[in-house]
């Protein structure tokens, strides 16, 4: 018998106008599992991550945290109340990073948990400085986004989504942006987030991470999850002819 | 008879003073465009229809009649419905309205310049709505118009002169008061020029440093 899941994806379906973007998605993430997605681009895999917490509401299907549900039917107003309360929950790692780039890294840390947790200053700043430890870089505490290399930012990026304590987190092709020589420093925070059993759904293009760290791949094409399974199986000996395919191509890609 | 500059020591303090009223007024009335038109930005941008469609006429009545009338109004116009305002605080009215209406333009297509990220950025941590506008867009807004603001601010130091005819005794006025009693225009409004240009000189190494002091937070 499987524990209930933590992170509950029952049905998830997303039309742009007649363009259907997801069909019937389910997925389940047990506590402390690292699911990775993969697929070609347009696939689907950037609306489902972010129908996760609801960034880009879906047309049908629910979204369950636990035992909440993320995407319930509400008025306006209470709805609003609900999901800035869930999304407190869902740490999101953006491909761009989207710091804020007028508060230092001591801003962007502490700005949310203030707002929502009035916590002190003092308890502000052990927490700032905790979560840039955990990304090692309590150094640039002071210093301004624009004043950060592009893997210091996404490293500040994920602290701050850590300082509010999440349940999960969500990564959204978090390295893409990245010049080649700074993608190891993220993917070694992200490592250390495994270690530690962060469950995480981990979008990426990055086969040879996927197959490191992720407990599970999911192959998307053209908004359904063509095949799953461990890493193992999904790289080595891909079932569909769709993954085998992407998986070629990718790696010629790379080489 | 020619130009007599000998004339002006006498009437120094009353420039002197005259300069002070028009740092005065122009910087409550800066004061005043700045947040005013950070307020009706985010009026204009976010309000529900009841409150935008009624500040629309309002922004369009500064923006399409003369400064000049706008100072009438404000200061001869309300006492009739028994609004007697000091005239320095109906020019700082007048000017900061006026100016915050301009301000509210450039903060508007600031607000819209904003990565939408940020936003995201914002909403995925918790932030409600409106924290997201007031902690996250609206600062970054502000900080990205700054150079197109402050010269709405030296336009606004200019136009000041115009509260002369409301009987602020600004630098213009104290000019021409000078001038009844001398009869030396040509003398006393160059003298007058002079001291604007001082005031100007000192607003723009002000606004410089309030940009020097965003750069690295933008
Ligand atoms: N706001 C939108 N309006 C219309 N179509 C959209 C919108 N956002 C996304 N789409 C479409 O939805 C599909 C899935 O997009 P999505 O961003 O989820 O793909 P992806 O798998 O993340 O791709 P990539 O690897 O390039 O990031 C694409 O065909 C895209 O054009
Ligand atoms: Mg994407």
């Amino acid at each position: 018998m499987t524990a209930k899941p933590f992170v509950d994806i029952r049905h998830a379906a997303k039309s742009y106008g007649t363009l259907e973007v997801l069909k019937d998605i389910n997925l389940q993430v047990q506590k402390g599992q690292i699911v990775a997605i993969i697929g070609p681009s347009g696939s689907g895999k950037s609306t489902l991550l972010r129908a996760i917490n609801d960034l880009d509401p879906l047309t049908s299907g629910e979204i369950w945290l636990e035992d909440k549900q993320v995407n319930k039917s509400l008025p306006p107003r209470q709805y609003e109340k609900h999901i800035n309360q869930v999304r407190q929950e869902i740490g999101m790692v953006f491909q761009h990073f989207n710091l804020f780039p007028h508060l230092t890294v001591h801003g962007n840390i502490t700005l949310a948990p203030k707002m929502l947790k009035g916590i002190s200053d003092k308890e502000a700043d052990d927490l700032a400085k905790d979560q840039l430890a955990r990304v090692g870089l309590l150094d640039r505490i002071d210093y301004y986004p624009s004043q950060l290399s592009g893997g210091q930012k996404q490293r500040v990026a994920i602290a701050r989504a850590l300082a509010m304590a999440p349940k999960v987190m969500l990564f959204d092709e978090a390295t893409s942006a990245l010049d080649p020589e700074l993608v190891e420093e993220v993917n070694l925070v992200m490592k250390k987030l495994a270690e530690e059993h962060m469950t995480m759904i981990i979008v990426t293009h990055e086969m040879g991470f996927a197959q490191d760290v992720c407990d599970r791949v999911l192959f998307m094409d053209q908004g359904i999850v063509v095949e799953e399974g461990p890493p193992e199986k999904i790289f080595r000996n891909p079932e569909n002819e769709r993954t085998q395919n992407f998986l070629r191509k990718h790696l010629q890609s790379q080489k | 008879m020619g130009l007599d500059f000998t004339v002006l020591p006498e009437f120094l303090d009353t420039l002197l003073l005259g300069s002070l009223w028009t740092i005065g007024i122009t910087l409550s009335a800066a004061i005043l465009s700045f947040f005013g038109g950070i307020l009706f930005a985010v009026i204009a941008l976010y309000a529900p229809a009841v409150v935008r469609y009624p500040f629309r006429l309002f922004a369009w009545l500064f923006m399409g009649t003369p400064l000049l009338l706008q100072l009438f109004l404000i200061y001869f116009g309300l006492i009739q419905i028994g609004v007697d305002l000091p005239a320095f605080v109906a020019g700082v009215i007048g000017l900061g309205l006026h100016f915050a209406v301009y301000n509210s333009d450039i903060i508007q297509a600031g607000i819209l310049a904003v990565d939408k990220g940020q936003f995201e950025g914002a909403r995925t941590l918790g932030l409600s709505n409106w924290q997201s506008i007031r902690k996250i867009i609206v600062p970054q807004a502000v900080r990205a118009v700054v150079p197109p603001i402050g010269n709405n601010m030296i336009a606004l130091l200019k136009d000041s002169a115009l509260v002369s005819v409301i009987g602020v005794t600004e630098l213009t006025l104290s000019a021409q008061l000078a001038i009844s009693k001398t009869f030396r225009p040509f003398e006393f409004y160059l003298a007058a020029a002079a001291c604007y240009y001082v005031i100007n000189l000192l607003l723009e190494a002000g606004l410089r440093r309030i940009e020097r002091r965003i750069q690295a937070a933008r």
